[in-house]
């Protein structure tokens, strides 16, 4: 799910680098609360156990075995800001050592995994306040959003994904989703029965809270479903197989469409950010 | 250097391609890192990048998912290039001179620090467990465990930052981390940043 | 001689209600050495944890900070504001060197005891690269804690704590992690080392190569003090 570099045209990069920017310093600062640098040791530290807990593997099939991916995991043990200061220094890191995920495309991932993803990952949890199946959606949707975000960056950048090669990637993702739903309660279950202080009780969010994580939550979704259904290759598709000329395909994907046409997408992930970030305001009035 | 890899990707003609090749060749050369073992490493991103260009190919435009292929590459030679000749410290206090927040910096710093150290508790771990399930078939059960392991290894790396946060405070930290080491920017510095643009953006502006 | 510890009728009880140490009396003499001896969860860690005042708190300075009892620690009762002075004075050694160097190289992380006491970068760096001299490691002062043995962590781990003039040495279970010539390396150099030092070990051998006396702690109290030998043979302790 970390987009390499040289996939993203640059309106897309760009603007998720622009929104990511301002959003982790928000964050930064929320995680640190008052200039607090007692925490850096316990982060750090949770970071590394990210990249250890990758080396051990979940079976999930003849065969094969799942990973814990984490963003889910850390929001309910650190809290959502720091999670995804964690995830984010994870995602840095990656990049900068272990050359997994872009540079210039870090802006996007750190949006899809370390932003949405760990906001989406949270919210379940905490509106379920904690119950199991708070921490399995909690894992499920931050698969989910981080990889349609993701999706989404690429097909606005103008990467080719036929009906098909779509319709089998949100199938792996779903699938992913779910591997890392089941796999997230049960490292719960087990930190519960070693010491049931790790993880946060949310008191579950009152008031205007609810009403905002409503309609994030609708938009979320509804977001998800506009961006899918603009893709342009599958109108490009269709015109193909309706014989347009090729100077009509030309015209699809001409420099002007491409930047066009994510103008709109990005406006939409604009909307997205911003209620993330009143979500998150108004989550940090929970002592969260 | 991170200036030459952002110019590099954003190329559309195949002749600067081959030009950008060259460069990054030349600066791997200049930097003194083992070449064939680079061109591999950034290979490491074909794969994703061949799906792509295969599903373009069915598409209808093998051009794109061809330049997809070579982007990646490009970028992926670039973004070791940068690797392999900047330390960690010193990436991380580069990151800290473009005003990267200096909570997240200082955690990638204990990420970092400890990383290695948790990967061999891991491995340990791992070892144990398969010595004494090895020849488990039950899945679920293997699952379980897993998630124990998982269990386990975190409540060892929350008890080591206890620790950390301990062995702090006994030696004066008073919630204040030292800053970064500022690396110098010498000249040689800022004439090998102009020359590496110059070049990038010629090449660009030549093949628009 | 003056006192470097006096601890009187020191307790303290665990959140959970166990006490780990009940009425401990405790002295030692400016420059002395002694060990303190005693099964697993008997209560040296903890007593020597309340030495520099990382117990019983989370550390922060707050105003009341120990369970129970009085400490002074280099003429300074254990107060929050006397806390950082007396931290300057103690250094701990911990068991584990991972916890301890902390930062990504050996020289930054000598240099963070100086750093933090609010010396300027250049005094520091000097006061660093004379301690790592004097452990014998200033050829690896860039290099990172994960390319060091564990005898040399052990060393970089006394050198952060000589960069800042301590004068009471505290190391627990120090030859953990240590192989023979690691520990015959240790002891030479604790025993050039003019500090008072406490050595909290299971390994009496190693005691009686640095010192004469000890402390027998059994179940939170101290059940004797007086010579090594006589401790260990009263208490098979071997």
């Amino acid at each position: 799910m970390h987009i390499p570099d040289g996939f993203l045209s640059i309106p897309v990069w760009g603007t998720m680098d622009v929104v990511a920017v301002p959003s982790i310093a928000y964050l930064a600062r929320r995680a640190q609360r008052e200039f607090d640098h007692h925490r850096v040791p316990l982060m750090g530290v949770m970071g590394a156990f990210i990249f250890a807990a990758q080396m051990i593997n979940f079976p999930v099939g003849n065969g094969t075995s799942g990973h814990l991916v984490g963003g889910a995991l850390l929001s309910f043990t650190l809290g959502p800001a720091a999670a995804s200061i964690v995830m984010t220094a994870i995602l840095a890191t990656q990049a900068l050592v272990f050359q997994d995920g872009g540079l210039l495309a870090l802006g996007a991932n750190v949006f899809n995994m370390a932003i949405a993803g760990v906001l989406a990952g949270y919210l379940p949890y905490a509106l379920l306040r904690g119950r199991r199946a708070g921490v399995f959606l909690g894992g499920m949707l931050s698969v989910l959003v981080s990889a349609a975000l993701a999706l989404a960056e690429l097909l606005r950048s103008g990467v080719k994904m036929p009906p098909a090669v779509l319709t089998v990637s949100i199938a792996l993702f779903a699938v992913s989703a779910i591997i890392e739903g089941a796999i997230t309660l049960a490292v719960v279950q087990a930190l519960e029965r070693i010491e049931p202080g790790f993880l946060r009780r949310p008191r579950g969010i009152h008031g205007k809270g609810v009403r905002a994580l409503a309609v994030t939550s609708a938009v979320l979704a509804g977001a998800g479903i506009y961006v899918a259904s603009r893709r342009p290759d599958a109108i490009e598709q269709l015109a193909a197989q309706t014989g347009f000329s090729s100077h009509a395909r030309t015209f699809f994907s001409s420099p002007l469409t491409d930047y066009k046409a994510p103008l709109a997408g990005l406006i939409g992930l604009l909307i997205i950010y911003l209620l993330c970030l009143g979500v998150s305001r108004a989550l940090g009035r929970e002592g969260a | 250097m991170l200036l030459v890899s952002i110019a590099t990707l954003t190329q559309n003609t195949l002749i600067a391609c081959a030009l950008y090749l060259a460069l990054l060749i030349a600066a791997a050369a200049a930097a003194g890192l083992p070449i064939p073992a680079m061109l591999r490493g950034a290979a490491a991103v074909l794969p994703f990048a061949l799906c792509f260009a295969v599903v373009s190919a069915l598409a209808g435009d093998p051009g794109r998912g061809a330049m997809l292929v070579v982007r990646g590459y490009l970028s992926a030679l670039a973004a070791l290039l940068l690797i392999a000749t900047t330390p960690m410290p010193d990436l991380i206090a580069g990151l800290e001179w473009l005003h990267a927040p200096r909570f997240l910096l200082q955690t990638m710093q204990f990420l970092y620090r400890y990383l290695i150290v948790l990967m061999e508790e891991a491995g340990a771990m791992r070892q144990a467990a398969l010595a004494r399930s090895g020849s488990v078939w039950d899945r679920k059960l293997r699952f379980r465990r897993a998630a124990a392991a998982a269990g386990v290894l975190f409540a060892r790396a929350h008890a080591r930052a206890r620790a950390i946060h301990r062995a702090m405070l006994s030696r004066g930290f008073e919630g204040r981390l030292p800053a970064f080491r500022r690396i110098p920017f010498r000249t040689s510095d800022a004439a090998f940043l102009i020359v590496a643009c110059v070049l990038t953006i010629a090449v660009r502006a030549a093949f628009r | 001689m003056s006192l470097i510890v006096e601890v009187s009728n020191l307790s303290y009880t665990y959140e959970d209600g166990t006490q780990a140490l009940k009425e401990i009396d405790f002295e030692l003499e400016d420059g002395a050495t002694i060990a303190l001896l005693g099964a697993n969860g008997s209560g040296k860690t903890t007593f020597v944890h309340h030495l520099n005042g990382i117990l019983p708190g989370s550390g922060q300075p707050s105003g009341s900070i120990i369970s129970s009892g009085s400490i002074i620690i280099d003429g300074l009762p254990m107060t929050g504001k006397n806390l950082r002075e007396i931290r300057k004075r103690v250094g701990l050694v911990f068991q584990d060197s991972d916890n301890q160097l902390f930062m990504p190289s050996v020289l930054e992380d000598v240099t963070f005891g100086p750093l933090a006491w609010g010396m300027t970068q250049a005094e520091a760096v000097e006061r660093a690269e004379a301690a790592l001299d004097r452990v014998g490691l200033r050829h690896k002062a860039d290099k990172a804690p994960w390319h060091l043995s564990a005898g040399e962590k052990k060393r970089a781990a006394i050198a952060g704590i000589l960069a800042t003039d301590a004068r009471l040495l505290v190391l627990d279970e120090p030859t953990t992690f240590l192989d023979p010539p690691g520990q015959r390396a240790l002891s030479d150099l604790l025993a050039s080392l003019p500090q008072a030092k406490i050595l909290v070990t299971h390994d009496s051998a190693f005691a009686r190569g640095l010192t004469g006396e000890a402390v027998f702690f059994d179940a939170g109290t101290i059940a004797a003090r007086g010579p090594i030998a006589a401790m260990v043979q009263r208490h098979g302790w071997q």
